[in-house]
């Protein structure tokens, strides 16, 4: 029997992505502007260059949503969505020349919206084919390094050096670099304390009744306080702290800076670390739990032996979750001068430059989704009952 | 030889155990039998020390269970639940070995035993000693489960409820192998169970429960033939009364002189099936044999004298 007819397979999400994608095909797809600050004008995705450039592009891109249309064959989706990529690529770093040429020292080039969606749309249609082979954990990994290696070589290669947002980037190297450092400390630091505090904070939950029902509705009250008005209460705290506290400032500490920024993720982190580690340690069956007392194990032992590594994938779930939200949140540290990649979003939005925005946007969302994928990996590794046939 | 003295656990002033004592003799099987609630797991919890009893004292070959620490009387103390509890991360082998690698036993000895155990439970080690607890059937689940709680040798082994999770006729298997087993290492056992049949099929010893009060201490035979109480009278169950008691007498022991026609018994088979053979073939009289010698004859007479109640 047949599970499927041919007709409603067709339809999603193939058809989808490709009705999309010619639809954005008709959108700006690239902007021109005078310069870094004024609002660029759109340009169509034909009109960027000669046709003769032009031509191979937008047939590479048709041909890529096409192909995604074979719902049957995953691979051949998955070039597709390849091809559709480079196309995209192609006609970026080939417009970005051509228009700027003779267009003033100002002018700047900036992707459009049709380039975005069209990004979009065949990221969608690689990840919903990628998923249709359901990856093992290690080809996931390979699959992962490989779309890093290939941004960093395309970054490198100076193809899309023209573009504004490049421009901004390489007007500000060392304060990148620097951000990034900081945008990493950011997060992994207050994913590291937080985890320092929260496993152990999780276990003495586990092991007492009063402490959890005590606990849990304060971590899930700091949880609630947006995070704007989060960042905000540190800075008069911290500040109080920096002015009674003797050698606070010696250390670091002041209202506005790295100190509140950390402490304002750490504790937004608190509750998922510890609801998970909660959780984790509650996933063994009652039964094992039972077992694992009456032949004598202590507390310890069966912590480290049995509830541990039962729950481990429940617990680096939670870890995922901070992570992810943490590399996100911590674009707000920019507000206080916290540093890290919301340092360029702040100083862009003040200044109306998109693409300085985009220099502290894109690198973020990039760094989330790798931490994510990453992630993800750990969790199905841990999982704690290995999968075997017998 | 377990001593129990007196032991009482009270759950906001009611008592869940009222004063039990009894006494388990070494290399024997006790049965704990009573419906739900009458407190049979709160009893035996009590003995390793899940449950602190709230009076009372247990002595383990005179020794009180009170004055050494409690992981280490665990260690000590062989205990398999219904449902098994498992570690399902762990192989079979390594669950098997859990108390002696808690106990330190050098992994040679530990692998000796757990390949020991394994043939002792008809599994064969090399197929079963890397598999998985979830790669088992329920039946071999259980088996691992007694394996676990019998690894380290311990003084006593408790159960509770084990077979209650498996379907009839492994259940019956169950029990049969654990009977042989507890023969061959002299081992100590209390079993709690719900299910008389259970309980008159296993135990030397059958103590029944109601209300957290121990009602009666004995001998299946005697559980049956003089209830001491109607909820006793009542748990071991009106008009199946004499076919219990058939089931627990072997046809060697009635076994006399004589001819008789058609297919023989052997001498191990109970009185209740030796009946149902007398019935079903419509004869007066079963030969008897042992290992295919012929030992003389078991009469219908003789099967219905042994089942009469007191008059
Ligand atoms: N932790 C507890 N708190 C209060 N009452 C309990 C607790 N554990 C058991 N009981 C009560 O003690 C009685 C005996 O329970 P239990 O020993 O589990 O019975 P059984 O194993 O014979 O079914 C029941 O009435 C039960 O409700
Ligand atoms: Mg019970």
């Amino acid at each position: 029997m047949r599970m499927r007819d041919a007709g409603p397979a067709l339809l999603a999400p193939g058809l989808l992505f490709a009705g999309l994608g010619f639809a954005a095909l008709l959108a700006p797809f690239m902007t021109l502007a005078a310069n870094r600050i004024v609002a660029g004008e759109g340009v169509a995705v034909w009109r960027v260059a000669d046709p003769v450039v032009t031509l191979p592009g937008i047939v590479a891109l048709a041909a890529g949503l096409g192909l995604g249309l074979l719902t049957a064959w995953p691979r051949v989706r998955i070039a597709g969505a390849a091809m559709g990529l480079a196309g995209l690529v192609w006609l970026l770093s080939q417009g970005a020349t051509v228009l700027l040429d003779g267009a003033g020292q100002y002018a700047r080039v900036s992707p459009g919206a049709g380039f975005w969606c069209l990004l979009v749309i065949l990221a969608l249609l690689l990840a919903d084919a990628l998923s249709q082979l359901s990856p093992g954990p290690l080809a996931r990994a390979l699959l992962l390094a490989a779309v890093v290696g290939t941004l960093a070589l395309l970054l490198q290669s100076g193809a899309l050096s023209q573009l504004s947002v490049m421009r901004e980037y390489a007007s500000r190297q060392d304060a990148f670099g620097d951000a990034s450092l900081r945008h990493l400390g950011l997060a992994f630091g207050s994913l590291a304390v937080a985890a320092a505090i929260g496993l152990p904070l999780g276990v003495l939950c586990h092991r007492r009744e009063t402490l959890r029902r005590a606990l849990l509705p304060v971590l899930s009250f700091l949880q609630t306080i947006p995070s704007l008005a989060m960042f905000g209460i540190m800075i008069p705290l911290l500040g109080w702290v920096a002015d009674t506290v003797p050698g606070a400032q010696s250390v670091g500490i002041a209202g506005i800076g790295f100190a509140p920024a950390f402490l304002a993720l750490v504790l937004y982190s608190l509750l998922p670390v510890v609801a998970n580690m909660l959780a984790g340690l509650q996933s063994a069956p009652p039964a094992v739990i039972e077992a694992a007392r009456g032949m004598g194990m202590t507390d310890r032992q069966r912590l480290f032996r049995v509830e541990l590594p039962l729950g481990l994938s429940v617990i680096l779930a939670g870890v995922r979750i901070v992570l992810v939200q943490n590399i996100g949140l911590a674009v707000i540290a920019g507000l206080i001068g916290g540093g890290g990649f919301g340092t360029f979003v702040f100083q862009g939005l003040n200044q109306t430059a998109t693409d300085l925005i985009l220099l502290g946007a894109l690198p973020t969302v990039a760094l989330a989704l790798s931490a994510a994928i990453v992630m993800d990996i750990l969790v199905e590794l841990t999982r704690p009952i290995p999968e075997r046939t017998p | 030889m377990i001593e129990i003295d007196k032991i009482s656990k009270l759950y906001d002033g009611v008592a869940a155990v009222d004063a039990v004592s009894m006494i388990v003799e070494t290399a024997t099987i006790t049965v704990i039998v009573g419906t739900s609630g009458s407190g049979k797991t709160t009893l035996l919890r009590m003995i390793n020390r899940l449950i602190e009893p709230s009076s009372g004292e247990v002595r383990i070959n005179g020794e009180p269970t009170g004055t050494l620490p409690k992981h280490v009387l665990r260690r000590r103390i062989g205990y398999a639940i219904q449902g098994h509890g498992l570690f399902p991360h762990h192989t079979v082998a390594r669950n098997i070995g859990a108390v002696p690698e808690l106990l330190r036993w050098p992994p040679e000895k530990i692998r000796a035993r757990v390949d020991e155990l394994l043939d002792l439970f008809s599994m064969e080690p090399a197929q079963f000693r890397d598999r998985f607890p979830g790669e088992l059937s329920g039946g071999q689940q259980q088996r691992v489960g007694v394996a676990r709680a019998l690894a380290s040798r311990p003084d006593l082994l408790l159960m509770d409820e084990p077979f209650g999770a498996l379907d009839p006729i492994i259940r019956a298997r169950a029990q049969q192998d654990l009977r042989r087993i507890q023969r061959a290492l002299g081992s100590t056992i209390m079993l709690v169970t719900h299910d008389i049949e259970e309980a008159i099929h296993l135990g030397d010893r059958v103590a029944v429960m109601d209300e957290g009060r121990l009602v009666q201490h004995g001998t299946p035979a005697e559980i049956i033939r003089q209830p001491a109480t109607e909820f006793v009278a009542e748990m071991v169950g009106g008009v199946d009364r004499p076919l219990r008691l058939l089931s627990l007498v072997p046809v060697s022991e009635i076994v006399v002189d004589g001819p008789a026609e058609g297919e023989p018994l052997d001498a191990d088979t109970n009185l209740r099936d030796a009946l149902s053979t007398c019935l079903w073939s419509g004869r007066d009289a079963l030969p008897v044999v042992r290992d295919g010698v012929p030992l003389g004859r078991v009469t219908l007479d003789a099967i219905r004298a042994r089942a009469e109640g007191p008059r």
